[in-house]
């Protein structure tokens, strides 16, 4: 006879696409769950990307499917905002130790967004990634879930403007919330925290931060994206140009001993995948990817030759060694090695997108847990903790998922560790 | 709907809906349907206006339409338990979209309002299917990802019955000396998998089959029939549901002639090198002497068009791994790797970095031109394309091909499912079985039956591992979403069932041939034998039906059938036209969603009604909305084909097929074909609605009205 359900919730640490998917695979094989996000929304990274490879299709699709099986299972519970604060005891009965941040904004919202018409103050947009602006009440995306605002708490002047709770006409907003911490029995942890960019400035030379011609991989899915800072408009930064020449620069920060060491995995295929966004947005526009290896494995080749089929695409083997901006054009001048042909090559271009390889996301308040040198949670944690997804390893989301189905059911039925 | 029932109409005037239209007027409305005025409430989803739901509700209502929010939000708060039946009318969603205070977005709310009363009118309360099901998982195959598979299983406290066609179990790694590192050291580790196959042999609840094979398959999901052909004789056995875990072969050595392969001596494969390995000493075939020097050829057969058009995933690892090999047997051997890319994503990394600090390995990118021998057993290739810029020639002792995987599944006969729509999972391209790629990989065309492993998607071990733990997982979540007579993915939960009026099928087939899932069988006579168990309830086989026969209780063609009748039609002389939106609501309804929360401007002449998938869409729909008199119809589904994003995998291609056959049928009618249009449309296409429908209403004004519109009632 099967095992009976466990008693305490399978607790899930982060409410991307692992944490979605253990929370939810693991409610539907009968065990409670509980998912816990940091952010307001659900969604994680993959919430910001505007098309996955090698569909290009719409994240928001599969996360579409996701909410409803959340929404409509009772035994999936969200604590968003939420914070893990501590984690003690062992398999079949941890005590998770929650920190909620005020809820200044409560579930009485309807997200009809009077309030954020009402909201007189501006705050850098940090969902795509600093560029454009929200009020200080805001949603990230139309589709967020829950449907819910979000006040940023830095942004926000609180009572003594206080326009945004005159015009709630649902008493959602109260500018007064304070903090709650509170502690929930677990029968296993999944730790799915996921990773987070690494930081472009980091890479001297590459005038990340200070050409606005030079972007990250992750900054290219939101101005791609008709809900990004520029609707989907795909311009030179600057000074709003049209774009003629794009430059990919593959392995920024990856395979690099002075800053990740390992490869990322998915950096090649997102930029095949942008590769397909300019092609959209821009016709006209030559592209060049400046690489070490192609890594498009599996059934991913195919995609790969659909890319690299187009005649305004190319690929080149070599590293971008320097970016500097281009007084002349007011785009970008890239110098690079072109390995097969032995030689260094300078090359205008109107923008630079630095593949930016991802790194473990800060797990802040879950101390003690093992991790390897760059951060990635270890195997083997113990009984009852399981990691999933990128904070176990750099992995694409279809991998994630199979990860994060594989925890669930350690998590559930209480797998070798 | 029966007397017994008591229906309740609600309106929410919160969100702009009472600044937006006549909610007097429309509060008087479901008198029509011989419903009470309806309720209002300012803020219904708050705890107030839930308090008076539920209140009435206590006092009888059982079925309730909440004409407020879109059903996307709240459904929570809306759930009055099993016995009370929501429907939701998303009168906000169409404020938001139109003109406040017109008379256009008066009749758009009305008419929604009138199709919510009749769509609830004519739903029914799911009885779920609910029998007492067989919870073992049969694992067919006994490799890494099979036995992975069955001991995730076990130890879940289900019985397992593990099918391996072998004497013994281990498949593909049973044959290595080591398996590259997936971490730590960075140096080749024990396979483990001796141990491994005591574990699975010695499980309690894991029963083996060795030698044996499956002969054949039926039934459904927690009710399989399965004949296992074993070395004594065939045995009868039953289980729940099945993990296809048949994994791969090596690509033939003798396709791979054009890189020596099969032609001259001392080229092998890398499988062929690691049985040798795993061996003891490596000595070349021919002579058996020790190589002071070995090339390694990547991509024997991968990423070529000719060959296998993908990536194998594993063989520059393995390459690498049999590098380190020779090194460690010979300190003074030099190794040779001729790639195209170095694929070791993630972690990989770090041993590819290691191998590349090794002095005695030689690795470069180019394009192997020829392999041929060069005396005394040895082998000279020619690589052009080179890393150093010219085209080189390198003699080696011996040259080992990195040859790619090819699934089990491509030549079928694992399974033998006798079900109507062939014997083995749906293959979607290079033989690999179809699955919903990127977001729900598991999710399978034959509910109840799971790929794992490298029978899959190319994969190395330590992947096949971790998918085979997730496939255990979907297997037991089958059986026990099942055993509640609840679907699982896409519709998780549903507990409704089609349910077929037998006397009136004319055995056409069109059900049985069109499911995405394969759910019906057919008896002699082609008359369908439904599995129930099998169904996801995508309704494809009632969108198929030409008799309308097939129903769920809470979704049917009368159903959509008066929903469409219940919209109002002006006289042509009005100039309001009327176009139908039929919608897969997955995708395009969360589109219509977004555009109201951007309030994008759409038409107010449109009438969107949602399905659960476009396959479900029955012609007569189409029929029903001309004869009333609208004047066009658009359907919006998912992309399809081979990167078909429809999460039934087939339902918008079958909508599209009918539609093909639509012209006859609109030319009997003497209508123009361009008043039916199929739009693909992907959830995040909410920005195109405004000019997908204003084009299209240009058409429908170039057209005309409708000439059914004075016969309609």
């Amino acid at each position: 006879m099967a095992t009976p359900a466990p008693k305490y919730p399978v607790v899930v640490i982060g409410g991307g696409i692992a944490g979605i998917t253990a929370a939810v695979e693991a409610a539907e094989c009968g065990a409670k769950a509980v998912l816990l996000e940091k952010r307001a929304h659900l969604g994680g990274r993959v919430a910001r990307m505007h098309k996955y490879f090698p569909k290009l299709c719409a994240p928001y699709c599969g996360l579409e499917l996701n909410f409803r099986r959340i929404r409509e299972n009772p035994d999936i519970t969200v604590y968003a905002r939420a914070e893990v604060a501590g984690i003690s005891g062992q398999y079949g009965d941890f005590t998770v130790k929650v920190k909620l941040q005020p809820e200044m904004v409560n579930a009485k919202c309807t997200a009809c967004g009077k309030c954020a018409e009402a909201c007189p103050v501006e705050r850098q947009d940090h969902y795509n990634y600093g560029m454009g602006t929200t009020r200080a009440i805001y949603m990230p995306h139309p589709m967020a879930f829950p449907q819910w605002y979000n006040i940023s708490r830095k942004a926000c002047r609180g009572k003594e403007c206080n326009k945004c709770v005159e015009v709630c006409a649902y008493g959602a907003i109260d500018l007064d919330a304070r903090e709650t911490v509170f502690e929930m029995k677990a029968h296993s942890i999944v730790l799915a925290t996921g990773w987070d960019p690494y930081n472009g400035a980091k890479l001297q030379g590459l005038s990340f931060g200070v050409s606005p011609n030079v972007i990250s991989n992750v900054m290219m899915e939101r101005l791609a994206s008709p809900e990004g800072p520029t609707k989907g408009k795909l311009l030179r930064p600057s000074d709003g140009k049209e774009i003629r020449e794009v430059v990919f620069a593959q392995c920024a920060g990856s395979r690099d001993e002075n800053h990740l060491p390992y490869c990322s995995s998915v950096c090649c295929l997102a930029s095949l995948k942008h590769a397909a966004y300019v092609r959209e947005a821009a016709p006209d526009a030559n592209i060049s990817i400046y690489y070490i290896d192609i890594r498009t494995p599996g059934k991913y080749e195919r995609f790969y030759h659909k890319i690299a089929a187009d005649p305004k695409v190319t690929l080149i083997k070599g590293k971008i060694a320097k970016a500097e901006h281009d007084p002349e054009t007011g785009g970008v001048i890239v110098t690079a090695e072109d390995v097969l042909a032995g030689k260094k090559v300078t090359r205008r271009a109107d923008l630079l997108v630095i593949a930016t390889g991802m790194q473990p996301a800060a797990h802040n308040g879950i101390a003690g847990l093992k991790t390897d040198e760059q951060g990635f949670f270890a195997d083997g944690l113990a009984r009852g903790i399981y990691a999933a997804g990128a904070a176990r390893l750099p992995q694409d989301v279809s991998a994630t998922i199979m990860d994060a189905t594989a925890a669930a059911l350690k998590a559930v039925y209480g797998g070798r560790p | 709907m029966t007397q017994a029932d008591a229906m309740k109409v609600y309106i929410c005037t919160g969100c702009d809906i009472g600044a937006s239209v006549d909610v007097d007027k429309l509060a008087k409305l479901p008198a029509q349907f011989g419903v009470a005025e309806a309720g209002r409430h300012p803020f219904l989803c708050g705890e107030a206006g839930v308090q008076m739901l539920r209140k009435d509700v206590s006092q009888g209502a059982n079925r309730v339409l909440i004409a407020a929010c879109s059903g996307r939000v709240y459904a929570d708060r809306f759930d009055f338990g099993k016995d009370v039946l929501v429907e939701r009318t998303a009168l906000r969603e169409a404020a938001w979209v139109s003109a406040p205070n017109d008379a256009d977005t008066q009749l758009l709310v009305e008419d929604y309002l009138k199709m919510g009363i009749v769509k609830l009118q004519k739903t029914g309360k799911p009885e779920p299917y609910i029998r007492e099901l067989d919870e073992k998982i049969l694992v067919v195959g006994g490799g890494i990802a099979g036995m992975t598979a069955a001991l995730a299983a076990a130890d879940a406290g289900r019985g397992v019955l593990l099918v391996e066609k072998e004497a013994a179990l281990g498949g593909f790694l049973r044959k290595l000396k080591k398996r590259f590192p997936v971490d730590g050291v960075w140096e080749p580790v024990e396979t483990g998998i001796a141990a491994k196959a005591d574990e699975v042999n010695n499980h309690p609840s894991i029963k083996v089959f060795l030698s044996s094979e499956i002969a054949s398959v039926s039934g459904q999901p927690g009710e399989f029939d399965v004949t296992v052909k074993t070395p004594q004789g065939e045995v009868a056995v039953r289980a729940g549901a099945i993990v296809q875990a048949t994994g791969f072969k090596p690509y033939e050595i003798a396709k791979l002639a054009h890189l020596g392969g099969g032609t001259v001596d001392n080229v092998i494969t890398s499988a062929r090198f690691e049985e040798i390995a795993a061996a003891g000493k490596i000595l070349r075939p021919s002579d058996s002497q020790e190589p002071s020097s070995v090339a390694f050829i990547q991509c024997a057969g991968s990423r070529d068009e000719k060959h296998l058009p993908y990536c194998s995933s594993f063989c520059c690892m393995t390459s690498l791994k049999q590098a380190r090999y020779i090194r460690e047997q010979n300190p003074n051997a030099k190794v040779y790797i001729f790639y195209r890319d170095m694929r070791t994503p993630g972690k990989y990394e770090l041993f590819y970095k290691k191998m590349q600090d090794d002095d005695g390995v030689f690795m470069t990118k180019g394009d192997v031109e020829s392999v041929t021998g060069a005396g005394n057993g040895g082998v000279e290739i020619v690589v052009k394309n080179t890393l150093l810029g010219e085209t080189i020639r390198v003699k080696a002792d011996m040259a080992v091909l990195a040859a790619g995987m090819e699934s089990a599944a491509k030549n079928g006969g694992a399974l033998h499912l006798t079900y109507r729509q062939g014997p083995e999972l749906p293959e979607l391209n290079y033989g690999f079985p179809d699955s919903h790629f990127v977001c729900f990989p598991y999710e399978t065309r034959r509910t109840g039956i799971y790929a794992a492993g490298a029978v899959r998607h190319p994969m190395d071990a330590a992947q096949s591992e971790i998918d085979a733990t997730g496939a255990a997982l979907k297997a037991i979540q089958c059986i026990t979403l099942a055993a509640a007579g609840r679907s699982g993915h896409p519709r998780s939960g549903d507990t409704s069932y089609p349910e077929i009026a037998f006397e009136r099928c004319t055995q056409c087939k069109r059900c049985t041939e069109e499911c995405p899932y394969g759910m019906y069988d057919e008896d002699a006579k082609a008359t369908p034998q439904p599995n129930p168990l099998r169904c996801r309830r995508c309704g494809t086989c009632m969108g198929a039906c030409p008799q309308r026969i097939i129903s769920f209780k809470n979704y049917s063609v009368d159903m959509f059938s008066a929903m469409i009748k219940a919209i109002g039609v002006p006289g042509e002389e009005e100039n309001r036209p009327r176009v139908l939106i039929l919608a897969c609501e997955n995708d395009s309804m969360p589109a219509f969603d977004m555009a109201a929360k951007l309030r994008l401007k759409l038409s107010p002449h449109i009438r969107v009604i949602g399905l659960r998938c476009l396959g479900s869409l029955n012609m007569v729909w189409l029929g029903d909305a001309f004869a009333k008199g609208l004047d066009g119809v658009l359907l919006f589904g998912c992309k399809f084909g081979d990167e078909y994003q429809c999460h039934n995998m087939k339902g918008s291609e079958l909508a599209s097929e009918r539609l093909s056959k639509l012209e006859e049928t609109l030319g009997r009618m003497s209508l123009e074909p361009e008043r039916v249009r199929f739009v693909p449309l992907a959830i995040d296409d909410a920005h195109a609605l405004p000019g997908i429908i204003g084009d299209f209403m240009k058409v429908i004004e170039r057209v005309g009205p409708n000439p059914f519109k004075e016969f309609a009632d």
